[in-house]
C-alpha cells in the first residue's frame, strides 16, 4: 500500500514535548478486518445494529472482569503528569495520544452510563454519549496505543492505559468493529500456528536452509530440528525468526548456544509462533487460545524445558500470563522456570563458563541496546529485580568490546517504544509508526554523534521489524537494528570441545 | 435550636455516611473484582512486604510522580501533607479530653502554617492546569471546582484567624454530633462556609475522582507481586474457561 505522504518530524538534539494540535492523527485509522476473520475469532463480522447497548454491554462486563479498568477509569486525577510521556503524543502532538487523552475517550463514556455525576450532569464531569463519532475516535486512536506501558510507570495511581486500551479493542470487536492486522493474523495462528502461515513442510525447509548456512560458514553442523519428540527443550520463538534479517541472525544464534552447550532443542510445527496477538485485542479467550498451543506441543513433545525467543509481548504473555494461561506446568522439570527466556539461558552458560567468547568478532559495532517494552515493563528475567534490564547488558558486554547506552531517560523501565508495538506493525499505520518511533530516533542519534554507535541490539522481533522501516526513515542504514544473539552468535567459540 | 444547628447537624450525619458508607462500597467493589492477571510495573517486588513498601512509599512520597512531573509533584505533595497537618491540628475540636500529641504546640502551629503551605500547593495545581496547554486541554469544569472547592475550605479556615468564631461553642456542637447530644453551632459567616464547603468535599468524595485515595491501594500495576512463574495466579472467571 502506498503511504500517504506526511509531515517528517525532525530530529532534535534534545527531545522536546510539542504543543497539542488538536486531531492531528485522527485520520489515522487501520484497515477493518473482514467478516471471515471476525468470525473466525468468535467476533459479529460488522458492526451489529444494537451496537450502542452491546458495547455497554460489553463494557459493564469487563468492568466486572478487570480490577485494572475500573479502578483506572475511577482514579485518574487529571493531574497531567503522563501527558508528555507517550511517544505517539512526541511524534503526533495529538493531545488524544496522551495517555491521559487516550482513556478519557472510554473513560467519559464510562461516567455518562456508569457513574451517578456523569449520569445527571455530563457537561460537568466531561461525560458524553456513545455515538458514531466516539466509536469512530475509539477506532483511531484506540489503534494509536501500542500497549507499552510508559505511561503506567510514570502515572502517580499506575494506570495504565494498555489496560483500558486493551479493553477498548476487546469492546469494539465484540460489536464488529475489529483490525484487520490482528485478527487476520490471530486467525493464522488459530488455524496454521503461526503469524506468517508458515506451514510445517516449508518451516522444515527453511530451518534445512538454515543448517546449510551455517555449516557453509562456520563448517560446524549446528541442528535445528523440528518436532523432534523427547528433546530436552521446546523453543518458541516468533516466526519473523524464521525468514527475514535480521531476525534470523537471532535464531542462528540460539542454535549455536543450544549446539555449544549440548543441550537437546527443538522446535514445534504446532507452536510455531511465540506470539500472541491475542493480548493485543485484549481477549482473554483467544489469548489463551494461543497459549495452549504451547502447552500441547510441550506436552505431544514431551520435553522438559519451555524457552521463547527474542519477542518483546511474546516474553510479557510468557513470563506474566502463560502460567496463567496455560498452567500448571507440572510436567517439566522443576529445576527450571517454566518459561525461560533465551537470554536467561545464554546468561547462565556464561556464567558457569559453557559458553566462551571471542569479542574482537564483533569489533566492526558500536552497539547500544533498545529496551523492547514489554520485556522492560511487563516481565522480569533471572530472579532478581531488574533481571530484564542487566541479562541482556551482560550478554552484550560479554560478547562485544564496544557497548553504550543510550539516555537514562530513554531506556530501562522509562524505554520508549519502537513504535510498531502493540498490533500496529501494519503499513496501513505507517505514518503513526514513523512519528511514534521519533523519541527512539532521538535517543539513538545522540549516542551516535557522541559515541559512533554503528548498531542498535533488540529483543523483540516487532521492534526489529519497525526500526528495520524507522531507521531508513529517519536517515540511518536499516541494518543498523540487529539481533541480540547474533552478537552472540558471532562471537561465541564454536570449536572449544575438540580443543 | 436554631435551625442553622440543624441544617448542618443534619448535613453532618448525612455527609459523614455518604463519605463512609460510599467509600467502604468502593472499596468493596474494588476488592471483589478479579485481576485476572498478572501486570506489576518494574521495579516489582517479589514479596507482599515489598509491595507494602512500595505502596508506602508512593503514598507517603508520591514516588512516580517524582520521577514523572516534578512541579507536580512538589505543589500536589505540598497539597496533602499541609492536609494531613490541618487534620491534625483540627482533631482537638473532636476529641475531648483532647488527645495528648495533638495538644502539643507544634502539632497546632504546624496546622497552622500548613494553611499557606496548602493554599500554595493548590493554587500550583491551579495555574498549571491553567497554563499548561497539555493540561488544560484534558481538564472538565469539575477538575477546577474540585480545586476551587479546597482552595475555598483552606482560604475560608485560614480566614477565621481575622473572623473569629466561638470555638468552645463549635467543639460542643462537633461533641454533640458524635455522642447525640446536639448543641447549638455559632453562626458566623466564616465558619458556616468552611464547613459547608467540608460537608460538599465529603459527599462528592464517593463520587469524583477524589476516589484516588482508595483506588491507589488497588491498582493492580503497584499492588501485585513479581510472582508469575512461580505460583499460579488464575482469576475464577478464567478458570471456568478451562472446564
Amino acid at each position: 500500500m502506498a503511504v500517504k505522504e506526511f509531515e517528517k518530524p525532525e530530529l532534535k538534539e534534545y527531545s522536546d514535548v510539542p504543543l497539542l494540535e488538536k486531531k492531528a492523527t485522527a485520520h489515522l485509522a487501520p484497515f477493518k478486518s473482514k467478516e471471515e476473520f471476525q468470525s473466525s475469532l468468535g467476533y459479529p463480522g460488522e458492526l451489529v445494529d444494537n451496537w450502542q447497548d452491546a458495547a455497554l454491554d460489553k463494557m459493564g462486563d469487563l468492568l466486572k472482569k478487570y480490577r485494572s479498568l475500573r479502578v483506572y477509569l475511577d482514579s485518574c486525577i487529571q493531574c497531567g503528569a503522563c501527558t508528555d510521556k507517550c511517544h505517539y503524543y512526541l511524534g503526533t502532538k495529538d493531545p488524544s495520544n496522551m495517555p491521559v487523552g487516550r482513556q478519557n475517550l472510554l473513560r467519559s463514556v464510562y461516567r455518562r452510563y456508569f457513574t451517578l455525576p456523569g449520569k445527571y450532569f455530563p457537561k460537568l464531569v466531561g461525560a458524553v454519549d456513545l455515538t458514531k463519532e466516539v466509536l469512530d475516535d475509539w477506532y483511531s486512536y484506540y489503534h494509536q496505543c501500542s500497549q507499552c506501558r510508559r505511561c503506567a510507570v510514570f502515572c502517580p495511581m499506575g494506570i495504565d492505559t494498555a489496560e483500558i486500551s486493551m479493553a477498548a479493542r476487546e469492546i469494539m470487536d465484540s460489536v464488529g468493529v475489529g483490525q484487520k492486522y490482528c485478527n487476520e493474523i490471530i486467525g493464522k495462528v488459530h488455524k496454521i500456528g503461526n503469524n506468517l502461515g508458515l506451514p510445517e513442510p516449508a518451516l522444515a525447509d527453511t530451518l534445512e536452509g538454515l543448517e546449510e548456512d551455517v555449516k557453509d560458514e562456520i563448517d560446524i553442523d549446528v541442528k535445528y530440528p523440528l518436532d523432534q519428540k523427547d528433546s530436552d527443550i521446546l523453543l518458541v520463538t516468533p516466526s519473523a525468526d524464521f525468514f527475514a534479517e535480521p531476525h534470523v541472525d537471532g535464531l542462528i544464534g540460539y542454535g549455536k548456544v543450544f549446539h555449544q552447550a549440548g543441550l537437546s532443542w527443538t522446535l514445534s510445527s504446532h507452536a510455531s509462533e511465540a506470539a500472541n496477538f491475542g493480548m493485543f485485542i485484549g481477549s482473554y479467550a483467544n489469548m489463551r487460545k494461543l497459549a495452549m498451543r504451547i502447552r500441547e506441543a510441550a506436552l505431544d513433545l514431551n520435553v522438559k524445558r519451555i524457552v521463547f525467543g527474542e519477542c518483546g509481548h511474546a516474553w510479557r504473555v510468557a513470563y506474566s500470563f502463560l502460567n496463567t494461561l496455560a498452567g500448571p506446568f507440572d510436567f517439566l522439570d522443576p529445576k527450571y522456570p517454566v518459561p525461560q527466556h533465551i537470554c536467561e539461558v545464554t546468561y547462565d552458560l556464561i556464567q558457569k563458563n559453557v559458553l566462551q567468547f571471542d569479542k574482537s568478532a564483533n569489533d566492526d559495532m558500536v552497539v547500544t541496546y533498545h529496551d523492547s517494552c514489554n520485556v522492560a515493563r511487563a516481565s522480569n528475567m533471572g530472579d532478581v529485580i531488574g533481571g530484564q534490564f542487566t541479562i541482556p547488558r551482560d550478554i552484550i558486554r560479554a560478547t562485544t568490546n564496544h557497548f553504550y547506552d543510550m539516555d537514562e531517560s530513554t531506556i530501562k523501565e522509562k524505554t520508549f517504544c519502537c513504535g510498531g508495538g502493540g498490533g500496529l506493525l501494519t503499513d496501513d499505520l505507517m505514518e503513526l509508526r514513523m512519528k511514534g518511533a521519533l523519541p527512539r530516533m532521538e535517543a539513538l542519534k545522540r549516542v551516535v554523534d557522541d559515541y559512533g554507535v554503528t548498531h542498535m541490539a533488540a529483543i523483540c522481533a516487532i521492534c526489529k521489524s519497525q526500526f528495520s522501516k524507522a531507521l531508513g526513515y529517519y536517515g540511518f542504514e536499516i541494518d543498523q537494528i540487529i539481533s541480540l544473539h547474533q552478537l552472540v552468535g558471532n562471537a561465541l567459540i564454536m570449536n572449544k570441545k575438540e580443543l | 435550636m436554631s435551625l442553622v444547628t440543624i441544617i448542618y447537624g443534619s448535613l453532618f450525619y448525612f455527609a459523614t455516611l455518604i463519605l463512609f458508607a460510599g467509600i467502604a462500597y468502593r472499596i468493596y467493589e474494588y476488592a471483589t473484582i478479579p485481576a485476572p492477571l498478572k501486570i506489576p510495573t518494574p521495579p516489582a517486588p517479589k514479596t507482599k512486604r515489598g509491595v507494602a513498601v512500595r505502596l508506602f512509599r508512593e503514598v507517603v512520597f508520591f514516588e512516580s510522580l517524582f520521577h514523572s512531573a516534578k512541579w507536580t509533584w512538589l505543589f500536589g505533595w505540598l497539597f496533602h501533607f499541609a492536609l494531613l497537618l490541618a487534620f491534625f491540628r483540627h482533631l482537638r475540636y473532636a476529641t475531648d479530653p483532647v488527645w495528648f500529641w495533638v495538644s502539643w504546640e507544634i502539632v497546632q502551629a504546624a496546622g497552622h502554617y500548613a494553611a499557606y503551605m496548602m493554599l500554595l500547593g493548590l493554587l500550583g495545581l491551579l495555574v498549571r492546569r491553567i497554563f499548561v496547554d497539555r493540561v488544560r486541554h484534558i481538564s472538565a469544569p469539575s477538575d477546577y471546582l474540585i480545586l476551587f472547592l479546597i482552595i475555598g475550605i483552606a482560604l475560608s479556615g485560614l480566614l477565621m484567624k481575622w473572623y473569629p468564631t466561638d470555638i468552645f461553642a463549635l467543639k460542643q456542637f462537633i461533641l454533640g454530633l458524635i455522642y447525640f447530644n446536639w448543641s447549638e453551632l455559632p453562626s458566623d459567616f466564616m465558619l458556616l462556609l468552611h464547613l459547608g464547603l467540608v460537608l460538599l468535599l465529603m459527599i462528592i468524595f464517593p463520587y469524583s475522582k477524589l476516589l484516588h485515595a482508595p483506588g491507589l491501594f488497588f491498582s493492580p500495576t503497584r499492588n501485585q507481586t513479581d510472582t508469575a512463574r512461580d505460583s499460579r495466579h488464575i482469576a475464577d472467571w478464567a478458570r471456568k474457561l478451562e472446564s
